[in-house]
């Protein structure tokens, strides 16, 4: 099993093809008549928004779905990939977007999962194999961790190497970038690099402009369910990074543009000697099993501000944002929201007194996925006149809200008693700022809001909370999402270990600084 | 009350702790591959009282105690074929579905039993011990622990192969793996289905075998209800036990001793209600709960169907 790398000359005939591929599930068709060949050596990029079809196209090639029309070829002949066991021994390997790991098992249990049922499991083999493969390509596992005690990045590499382990001759990645750091995602673009030398086809799916340009050989852009457009290996290398962007964006918007994401920021001047709208002075939260906790954390935002908090995913950042908001009971510090102490007050006080926060568990947390949008909007309301008078709702009251929200959000839902959980997440995420806005909101947390959204909403929810700011409420704006924050806030604040490490002006050069202070190079 | 503490009543009380959690060990142990596999199986009270009648069927009129411990154990799987197919396969509730295992099969067995022997309560003659040489002979425990039928060794062995399974075997991963993360198995090559279903079998036929034990040589006799709740201690156990089979052999000799107690006191003729006396098996159960429930564990995908692909 050691010889992964089978000599395949590069660019050769394409390992897999793609035929007029269709899948259709209830109400929408997922995959339209795709074509693509994916061929050695080449790093193929699949680039599209939430809902182009991306995983349902992996789906039918690791055999987890079977296409309705059209047909699969595996060197040349035609195949149906019954099972995700049929595409391993076709030598297709897939890294799901989540993690595919049994978190109980040691990295070499779950490298080991799929042998033959009678035999013991061979680990020592297995320890030799792995030093051979990883060494060579410069990956560091350690086959003794549980696998829930690893870092996402560290997760992925290891079902890299189960793939590659399994003599996969194609790879599959699928939104492999979106859980990783800056940091990450460059060792990830390495390593897809060195494995398209040995020979491997990658595909790559993304819904980033830059990694896709920045790692890519060819790229195939999906837009509905269709196929788009095509960059061709030749093509893509007579182009620099940014014609090559402006190429795709019109590919997936028909309009010739920079980069999307990329908009001029207003920068807000605080008047000096102004009365921070929140003073956060010394809170403090005792480390937990799986989070840093809250180190002296201290800080004021004006109104119209927007200060960013950056920092590596788990260093404190979400129990910062559930403290603020009352959901964890500090240990001590204060919270001073326009002047008046709320840190002795619950979760819906402080709603009440204009303190509002946006989860990033938008469907665990922030809605009830089987409810009405109707009753999301008012599900902190419950019981509240005009829309419940002695304990009766009343739906004429209840409908005409959410019909005004859903028109002044622009939330697509085929109507306003559609359950929330079936909306996409730029809706529901939507329906969130509907409520939380409302009535006198002075504060406004957000915790990561475009995660998980597509370009459109992304986009979308940005302009949205720096209309928030500029209506004079002051923002605190978490995000893991370095360009964002440098996009939106006027400072930004660097959390590390559960301690604000530091606090950056978003001037020219701020990127660096709050590189820097990420990975605690500069104190 | 002189007679509670003679060598007498601690070596019956002793015997009859043994006796009684052979069953609970089996079912026990069988609970126990099927929730590590993901699969919680209420029917196994079911599978357990079909095994009890098919093992005392076939023991009564083949007069072989072997072939009806086999017969129990293929009783036990029949049950388990249906569980595998509603709830495995088709990915049915499994809840629903054990419950209405257990309620059917009590009623089946009790109908069938009504017509086949409600006039005369055939008893089946006393198993035949096997003594084990030496170790029998140590006062008070060697008779009480070491001249048991030949089974009720064989059931503590299966704790170690159970033990052998889970920790060194590929199986032994692949159940874990179904249990805590069904997806990631999946996608690994090795099918879902099959592999709970082969739990399930297990289950079955354990469930069916400890049942038989029950009826042949615990009782003699097949009565309606005679499990009596045995299955439903075997899936208190197997969740107390936290994947460990050692552990469900401890708390199989707990409950059997205070099985074993209830009979020895009305024997011995103490003077508290019966009732009372009989609750203490259940009384034990609870303070188990309180003492250990707090921390187990269970396996994440526990009792959610698998279904390929979805999302």
């Amino acid at each position: 099993m050691s010889q992964a790398s089978r000599e395949i000359p590069a660019a050769g005939p394409p390992i897999v093809e793609l035929e007029g591929v269709t899948k259709r599930f209830p109400g929408v068709t997922a995959n339209d008549s795709v074509s693509l060949a994916i061929r050695p050596g080449e790093v193929h990029v699949l680039l599209g928004e939430n809902g182009a079809g991306k995983s349902t196209l992996i789906g039918m090639l690791s055999g987890l779905q079977q296409p309705d029309e059209g047909r699969i070829k595996v060197d040349g002949q035609p195949v149906v990939i019954r099972s995700p066991r049929h595409a391993l021994s076709l030598g297709i390997g897939t890294v799901f977007q989540h993690a595919m790991l049994v978190p109980t098992l040691t990295v070499a249990e779950n490298l080991l999962l799929g042998g033959p049922w009678w035999q013991r499991p061979r680990k020592d083999a297995l320890r030799a194999e792995v030093d051979a493969l990883a060494g060579s390509l410069g990956m560091k596992v350690d086959l003794d961790s549980i696998a829930a005690e690893l870092s996402l990045g560290e997760q992925q590499q290891v079902e890299i190497l189960r793939a590659l382990l399994r003599n996969s001759r194609i790879l599959i990645l699928d939104e492999s970038t979106s859980m990783l750091t800056p940091a990450g995602i460059e060792e990830l673009g390495g390593l897809m690099r060195r494995l398209v030398e040995r020979g491997l086809a990658i595909v790559f799916i993304t819904h980033k402009l830059r990694e896709a340009a920045r790692f890519g050989d060819r790229i195939t852009v999906l837009k509905l369910g269709r196929k788009v457009g095509e960059v061709a290996p030749d093509r893509f290398r007579s182009l620099d990074e940014d014609a090559l962007i402006a190429d795709v964006v019109e590919m997936m918007f028909g309009r010739r543009s920079g980069d999307p994401e990329e908009t001029a920021r207003q920068t807000h001047v605080v008047e000096a000697g102004a009365r921070p709208l929140l003073s956060v002075k010394n809170l403090r939260l005792k480390p937990g099993a799986t989070s840093p906790g809250l180190q002296s954390i201290s800080f004021d935002l004006h109104a119209g501000e927007l200060l960013g908090i950056a920092g590596i995913d788990g260093n404190g950042q979400k129990q910062l944002a559930e403290v603020l908001a009352g959901q964890i009971a500090s240990e001590g510090g204060s919270v001073l929201l326009d002047g008046a102490p709320v840190e002795r007050l619950s979760v819906g006080a402080r709603r009440d007194a204009g303190l509002r926060y946006l989860s990033d568990d938008r469907l665990g947390e922030g809605t009830v996925g089987s409810f009405p949008i109707t009753l999301n909007l008012l599900l902190k309301q419950i019981g509240q006149p005009p829309y419940w008078r002695g304990g009766f709702e009343r739906n004429s009251e209840i409908e005409r809200h959410a019909v005004e929200k859903i028109r002044d959000y622009d939330v697509r839902t085929p109507s306003e008693r559609t359950p929330i959980g079936r909306l996409s997440g730029g809706n529901i995420q939507k329906v969130l700022l509907a409520r939380e806005l409302a009535d006198g909101a002075k504060v406004v947390i957000f915790n990561k809001p475009t995660y998980g959204l597509d370009l459109a909403n992304t986009l979308a929810t940005r302009d949205r909370i720096r209309e928030i700011a500029a209506r004079g409420k002051g923002v605190l704006l978490i995000s893991t999402d370095l360009e964002e924050l440098l996009q939106l806030c006027d400072r930004i604040a660097v959390m590390a270990g559960g301690a604000l490490v530091g606090t950056v002006e978003n001037e020219p050069g701020a990127r660096a600084q709050v590189g820097r202070l990420m990975i605690g190079v500069a104190a | 009350m002189t007679g509670l503490f003679s060598e007498v009543f601690l070596g019956a009380l002793l015997f009859g702790a043994i006796t009684a959690s052979v069953p609970l060990l089996l079912a026990g142990l069988g609970e126990q591959m099927s929730e590590k596999a993901g699969v919680l199986n209420i029917g196994i009270e079911g599978m357990m009282i079909f095994g009890a009648y098919t093992g005392f069927v076939a023991a009564y009129y083949s007069e072989s105690l072997w072939l009806g411990f086999l017969a129990g154990a293929v009783g036990g799987m029949v049950v388990a074929a249906i569980m595998a197919l509603l709830c495995v396969r088709l990915g049915l509730n499994q809840i629903v579905i054990g419950i209405g295992l257990t309620l059917g099969f009590e009623g089946l067995t009790a109908l069938l039993h009504h017509f086949q022997f409600s006039r005369t309560y055939p008893r089946l003659p006393a198993a035949q011990a096997t003594v084990i040489p030496l170790l029998s002979d140590i006062p008070v425990l060697g008779p009480a622990l070491f001249r048991h039928h030949l089974l009720v060794y064989l059931a503590v062995l299966a704790v170690l192969v159970m033990g052998y399974i889970y920790r060194r075997t590929q199986f032994g991963l692949n159940l874990q793996a179904a249990g805590d993360k069904p997806a990631a198995l999946d996608v690994a090559g090795v099918d879902v289905v099959r592999t709970r279903s082969i739990a399930v079998f297990t289950t079955g036929a354990l469930a069916g075998l400890g049942g038989a034990y029950l009826a042949n040589v615990g009782a003699g006799i097949f009565v309606p209800f005679i499990t009596n709740g045995a299955g439903f201690l075997g899936v208190v156990l197997a969740m107390l036990a936290r994947g460990r089979p050692s552990w469900v052999l401890f708390g199989a000799l707990v409950f059997g001793l205070c099985l074993s107690l209830t009979t020895a006191m009305q024997v011995a003729g103490i003077n508290m209600p019966t009732d009372v006396i009989q609750m203490i098996p259940f009384l034990a159960v609870m303070g188990m709960l309180l003492a250990f429930g707090r921390k187990s564990s269970l396996p994440a995908a526990l009792g959610i169907p698998y279904e390929r692909g979805a999302r």
